[in-house]
């Protein structure tokens, strides 16, 4: 009996070391094989020309300029919004029905797929405020999508600051928003920063979102303001990888690489950030 | 010459506090708080001495849902009452809680915190406080070389020291102190002692003490709470020594709590 | 308080109040602009026609069941993946590795999560295609199998993460009472530490499955996009409701008939993601409850 036990122990923790280490070895031989296939394509021409031939030559610089454009964007609208609603959920809110029901919305937004979000701004920006298939457009789609992410991690990221500070703020005179912004969004900043980047990260590796609302097939020049439409790394991917016949394996994999590349160094600076304070912090 | 007794500086008329989960920590409280003394308020924990502390900054507020019933006068104005503004309020009536808390940044920033919320930018005024503040709580010569440290690099004794100096750097005119040496070595608890019978000439405290030893060392004038009713109320000199109420005795002698 | 100032707090509370506010807003305007151009598609269309079988646009043929059926066997496919590979890796995290692994495999999951969904289809179609053609035998790779593949390692870290969360969160006291009563490590887990957190990981399979079934790209660039029904579905081509959107939205004139069925499955992807989330949170919600009371 107790042998067996022991037995059973044995076996099972083996079979769930082996799932999880398919698990990350899979994550690992991801990544790993696209570095391998796509740093060949990797060059300063292929990063900082226009593509040619039918995009099947040259590179792809209007779509890292477009992805660029669009995570700024993004960021723009979504922080701030974003921001201020967590200081609400955490600094203001009383825990009402009304505030229940904030939250109920908060993670419906986040669980909405992300081509309704692509209809909703097709339906809102691009035709009923008739802003097109823009930037603009693009970016607004984004942002709401991106508003959950933002919320709930900056709003965990004000809980954790501890309550004593903002008793002491408010029996020195403080007010609730100078207690807010002098104490409690400084302490908090390194993780309100991580969810930030983790959530502007997933808008910079989004298609679906802007497929109808300022994603370009293909575009000469670069955008010259935020009404035109501009290319962008995911669909480009997307564009090169199932609708050019003909196109080089190469460049797929190079355009791929860049992708992981931007997506993956976001993850690193979020990840640096919330490490780099968690040690230094003095609570 | 004959002077008149000064005015109080709080009075506390029929004070009750009830809390939005239906309990009362205060019953019917009345009492007179004279100024430029120092004022223990004791008795055995959930008495409502703290909840009375916290009524003379209105930091029950916090707490949503809390009801006051009666009144408590500052200086003849009932600060009870919904027009008052809090912030104002906070401002004249400092208060000292009983865990350190340094504000997570510098003791320089930790000292020009009260001022530069009442909208002080002036240097030269907030170096000048900084300084009084330090040097009242005793700390000054601890700290001035490290005046842009952080707070929290500071020993427990220096940081209770530092909230009691920022306090005193605002120029309140009342202090509250909640058990302010609870965590305090013996050496530090003297120092913040002493400086209060300095700081008194200049100001009320009203202090929560630790130990009923601590209520008698320091006061002038002394409440004793139970269940959150006042059972007895007078000098110092005389409460601890004869006073007139059974549990007052029981509790001062060490029979109970 | 100077006037300026009593102004400024005034002003600024109402802003992070409209902020706060405004996750209803959107939710609220998603569900109106859905409803606007969905719904006649319901007057314009006859039901047996929707309910029907055949997706053909162009003969105004809206079968809506083919897409229905694409998107629920590419789900109960990545289901059958995802479930035993992400709970095993939320105990292995929170219940078997020592704490400096924890450190490292916690992020690796997150790096899983950050991956671009059309990365997945690229490395799709060039590496599990021609495997799973190859492998199965099939005429074509491009299957319902290999969409729920990739839709397993995309909701994989959702589950991770929310039933590494819940586990976590079952109080330490159950776990030594019983490893007190000579309960080897295994039997603990097996019986007391994940029976106490099965709400919570069943949340996780459902918030899981919720993002796979709302999953576009992937899906959309390896299930082939025939709109067809057959019992064997998870070998062949399928549609699911998110690719017709993303594939077919680029090409409808506006206020079309096609335009509104369109927007009519973005209402039923809606519609769904809306269910399972207020299920997931109210089971969370109830699980919290039911801690505090037994703690307290």
């Amino acid at each position: 009996m107790r042998i067996s036990r022991i037995v059973t122990q044995r076996i099972a923790f083996t079979l769930l070391t082996l799932v999880m280490a398919a698990t990350m070895l899979g994550i690992l031989a991801i990544i790993a094989y696209i570095f391998l296939k796509g740093l060949p394509a990797l060059s300063p021409e292929f990063i900082f020309s226009m593509p040619t031939h039918g995009m099947r030559e040259g590179g792809i610089w209007p779509a890292i300029v477009g992805t660029v454009y669009l995570t700024l964007g993004t960021a723009v609208i979504a922080v701030p919004i974003g921001l201020l609603a967590a200081v609400y959920l955490s600094e203001y809110a009383s825990d009402s029905p009304f505030t229940r029901a904030i939250r109920i919305a908060i993670v419906n937004l986040a669980g909405i797929p992300s081509v309704v979000y692509g209809l909703f701004g097709l339906a809102l920006f691009v035709l009923f405020l008739g802003l097109g298939s823009s930037i603009a457009a693009a970016c607004l789609t984004l942002s709401i999508m991106t508003l959950p992410v933002i919320i709930s991690t900056a709003e965990e990221a004000l809980r954790s600051v501890p309550q004593a500070f903002r008793l002491v703020s408010v029996s020195m005179g403080g007010t609730r928003w100078q207690t807010v912004w002098r104490i409690v969004l400084p302490q908090a900043l390194p993780g309100i920063l991580t969810g930030v980047i983790l959530g502007l990260e997933r808008a910079a590796g989004e298609t679906a979102p802007i497929l109808f609302t300022g994603a370009a097939y293909f575009l000469p020049q670069l955008p010259k303001s935020i009404f035109d439409g501009t290319m962008a790394l995911p669909y480009h991917l997307f564009v090169i990888s199932t609708q050019v016949p003909g196109m080089p394996v190469k460049i797929q994999y190079g355009t791929a690489l860049v992708l992981l590349i931007f997506v993956l160094a976001m993850n690193l600076v979020a990840t640096l950030i919330r490490s780099y304070y968690r040690s230094r912090r003095q609570w | 010459m004959v002077s008149a007794p000064p005015a109080p500086k709080f009075v506390v008329e029929n004070l009750s506090v009830q809390y939005p989960d239906g309990t009362e920590s205060l019953r019917n409280v009345s009492l007179q708080i004279p100024p430029n003394a120092v004022t223990v308020l004791f008795g055995p924990a959930g008495g409502g001495k703290s909840t009375l502390l916290r009524t003379f900054n209105r930091l029950n507020d916090l707490v949503e849902g809390t009801r006051y019933l009666g009144k408590v006068l500052l200086d003849g104005e009932n600060i009870l009452s919904p027009k008052v503004d809090l912030v104002a309020l906070r401002r004249r009536v400092g208060m000292v809680f009983a865990q350190p808390v340094p504000l997570p940044m510098t003791v320089r920033e930790n000292m020009t915190y009260g001022l530069e919320l009442a909208g002080e930018s002036r240097r030269s005024k907030l170096v000048r406080s900084m300084e009084e503040g330090l040097r009242a709580a005793a700390l000054w010569d601890e700290v001035k070389d490290r005046l842009d440290e952080p707070a929290g690099a500071l020993s427990g004794g220096q940081q209770q020291r530092l909230c009691l100096a920022r306090v005193l750097a605002m120029q309140p005119e009342v202090i509250l102190m909640d058990e302010p040496t609870s965590g305090l070595d013996p050496i530090s608890t003297a120092k913040v002692e002493d400086s209060l019978q300095t700081i008194k000439k200049k100001y009320t405290v009203v202090i929560v003490p630790h130990s009923v030893q601590q209520a008698g060392r320091l006061a002038d004038w002394a409440g004793f709470f139970l269940q959150g009713e006042l059972v007895e109320w007078g000098e110092g000199k005389n409460l601890f020594i004869a006073p007139k109420v059974k549990r007052t005795e029981d509790y001062v002698t060490g029979r109970f709590g | 308080m100077t006037k300026r100032r009593k102004l400024l707090e005034f002003v600024i509370q109402g802003l992070i109040r409209l902020c706060g506010y405004s996750a209803i807003v959107f939710v609220a305007l998603i569900f109106l602009f859905l409803l606007q151009e969905g719904l006649p598609a319901l007057s314009e269309v006859p039901l047996s026609s929707l309910l029907g079988a055949r997706w053909y646009p162009i003969q105004n043929l809206f079968g809506l069941l083919p897409l229905l059926l694409g998107s629920i066997v590419v789900t109960l496919g990545a289901a059958v993946i995802a479930i035993p590979f992400g709970v095993a890796t939320a105990v292995f995290i929170a219940e078997v590795a020592p704490r400096w692994m924890r450190e490292i495999l916690k992020p690796f999951v997150e790096i899983l999560a950050g991956l671009p969904s059309v990365v997945l289809g690229f490395l799709g179609i060039l590496v599990l295609v021609p495997l799973i053609r190859t492998g199965f035998n099939l005429p074509t790779g491009l299957t319902a199998l290999t969409g729920s593949i990739l839709l397993a390692a995309m909701s994989l870290p959702t589950i991770v993460s929310v039933a590494e969360d819940s586990l976590d969160a079952v109080p330490k006291s159950y776990r030594d009472g019983a490893l007190a009563l000579g309960a080897t490590k295994w039997q603990t887990i097996w019986r007391v530490t994940l029976p106490a957190a099965k709400s919570g990981v069943l949340t996780a399979i459902m918030l899981g499955l919720g993002r796979a079934i709302g999953e576009t790209m992937a899906v959309m660039m390896v299930t082939g996009n025939a709109a067809q029904m057959r019992w064997d579905a998870l070998f062949y081509p399928i549609r699911t409701m998110t690719a017709t959107i993303a594939a077919e939205m680029g090409e409808v004139a506006r206020g079309t008939t096609y335009y509104h069925v369109l927007f009519l499955i973005g209402m039923i992807l809606f519609l769904i993601s809306f269910l399972v989330n207020i299920l997931a949170s109210s089971m969370l919600f109830r699980a919290k409850k039911r801690a505090e009371r037994m703690l307290s």
